[in-house]
């Protein structure tokens, strides 16, 4: 059994604010659960499957079940971090697929910014007092692998730079987006740095916010005037420390791809338009190699070659100005992707990155770090006409 | 306009004064670092596939075998990946930056996460030789941390 041609996305909202100080975590997974719904034409009476990550307060989908008032057959949690939502839908779908639900809702939000709470990684954590313990922070963690990346295939700053540029030339477009200023590399690589080799504007920006979907089944699709977008492919890996021989090079999508290209039954010349998680420059870099949008090694001249710059770019990216110029809402960029990815192929991405004739976008997913363990998540998403 | 570069003095000595917050130690590591606090550094070995892990666990996750033992290492590896934090150290680390984060290749093949101390931020390199040096803490623990070989 695969899930191609079994769901649909058929609702998606993404919280327009990116500081949200008078609410609660809740709160704004509600109004993006209602915003998703009505996108589709439905309401909360109307989903039967629930579907939230480590970012939903309390007991987690049962509690904002409770908070929401759903009545549903199927719950999800998985947790792998900022790729959680990527495998939701895989999952939704599959369930759909199952006749376990029909139209499942799929939530995420937080506040860093307004209300920032603990981190994922607790004490408890087997590997808190062997890694915690040494200072680790998120971007250095990542400067980890873009060290060792640029060590083993001589990639450089610049071309990393080019990345957030790509970036900051979509994101000039989207008015809700907190950076839109178009940067240089000179920037880039004249900005503070963070961790070794890599800058503030190597990094992703801290925002409050959130997002969901609605995937529903054909049949429910059907009934409805939106505009739904088919789930073709799905796939989702985790990439651990490898027994204490882990490789910084490479992310989980060397595995995650595949499996959503199989799925989908398409090739990387049927991609149109890919939204690629950035929660800093290297992370595009490896996942692009890891996808095989080029060979190993190469992602860095990739980039610089200006292929992920839309409208025109080999594989444009990242239209709404991802999470380096956009929102990183919750410090997870999933959702985000999912619903840049819908908007390219519904056609409604702004004008001056509207990919031409969208039939079949990519959408990926890195949660957790590139330094130790992460879970990565590949969608791929068709036009329906 | 970006601001500009800041604290990238080249000729900066990095690491001699770095605190050491104590460890979360478990029924399951205690035997680790009581290790530490006598100057040694162990890693777990599986008593049936006879491959080491790190980090350290009471499970093979090579072949599934439940009986591992601590060997001794030698504390000696290279550099396999390095970082200057600069600027965001959390918790303990808050205001402790510059310090370098990396990651050692010990001799028995192991990339464990570590800092590397008493450095001179231009000899930081990949395939840096190091060897293992144990900073106290208030606890029952030493933290493994690395300094490039002398000679």
């Amino acid at each position: 059994m695969t899930i191609r041609g079994a769901a649909l996305i058929a609702g998606a909202f993404e919280h327009p604010l990116r500081k949200i100080p008078d609410k609660s975590v809740a709160q704004v997974h509600a109004e993006v659960a209602v915003g998703a719904l009505a996108d589709a034409g439905l309401t909360l009476s109307d989903v039967d499957g629930y579907f939230c990550a480590g970012d939903a307060p309390g007991f987690g989908a049962l509690s904002m079940a409770d908070y929401m008032g759903l009545h549903v057959s199927y719950l999800d949690s998985t947790e792998t971090g900022g790729s959680s939502y990527l495998a939701h839908v895989g999952h939704a779908a599959a369930a759909i697929a199952a006749g376990k639900c029909e139209v499942a809702l799929v939530t995420m939000a937080g506040l860093p910014v307004s209300a920032p709470g603990p981190g994922a990684v607790t004490p408890s954590a087997p590997e808190f007092a062997f890694e915690n313990v040494f200072g680790t922070t998120t971007p250095s963690m990542y400067a980890l692998a873009a060290r060792r990346h640029m060590h083993e295939f001589g990639t450089t700053s610049e071309q990393l730079a080019e990345v957030k540029v790509a970036a900051s030339l979509h994101a000039q477009h989207n008015q809700n987006a907190l950076l839109q200023k178009v940067v240089t590399v000179e920037d880039v690589i004249n900005s503070p740095l963070i961790a070794d080799p890599l800058h503030r504007l190597d990094c992703c920006v801290v925002t409050d916010g959130g997002g969901a979907v609605v995937v529903v089944s054909p049949a429910v699709a059907k009934r409805l005037d939106r505009h739904a977008v088919a789930v073709l492919g799905h796939g989702e890996a985790p990439k651990t420390a490898n027994r204490g021989r882990i490789d910084l090079t490479h992310t989980g999508a060397v595995w995650s791809g595949p499996l959503a290209f199989a799925e989908a039954g398409v090739t990387h010349a049927d991609i149109d338009y890919a939204s690629i998680y950035d929660s800093f420059t290297i992370t595009v870099v490896e996942t692009i190699e890891d996808l095989g949008f080029c060979p190993k090694g190469q992602g860095g001249a990739f980039v610089a070659s200006g292929a992920l710059r839309a409208p025109d770019g080999g594989l444009p990216f990242n239209t709404d100005g991802g999470g380096l110029c956009n929102n990183h809402p919750a410090n997870r960029g999933g959702m985000t992707k999912i619903l840049e990815a819908v908007r390219q192929l519904r056609g409604e991405a702004h004008p001056a990155v509207q990919v031409p004739d969208c039939e079949i976008a990519l959408a990926h997913g890195t949660g957790g770090s590139l330094g130790t363990r992460m879970g990565s998540a590949t969608l791929i998403l068709g036009r329906e006409t | 306009m970006s601001e500009t570069v800041d604290t990238h003095g080249a000729e900066a000595h990095i690491g001699s004064d770095l605190l050491a917050p104590t460890p979360p130690i478990s029924a399951e590591t205690r035997a680790f670092w009581e290790a530490t606090t006598r100057g040694e550094l162990q890693v777990t070995r599986c008593r049936t596939c006879e491959e080491y892990t790190w980090y350290p666990r009471g499970f093979c996750p090579h072949c599934g075998g439940l009986e591992v033992e601590w060997v001794r290492v030698s504390g000696k590896g290279e550099v396999y990946s390095w970082s200057v934090v600069r600027r965001g150290g959390l918790g303990d680390y808050r205001g402790a930056e510059p310090y370098v984060l990396a990651y050692v290749e010990l001799a028995e093949s192991v990339r464990m996460m570590t800092n590397i101390v008493d450095v001179d931020e231009s000899a930081l390199a990949i395939g840096l030789p190091v060897e293992v040096v144990f900073h106290s803490t208030e606890g029952e623990a030493a933290l493994p941390r690395f300094a490039p070989v002398q000679g």
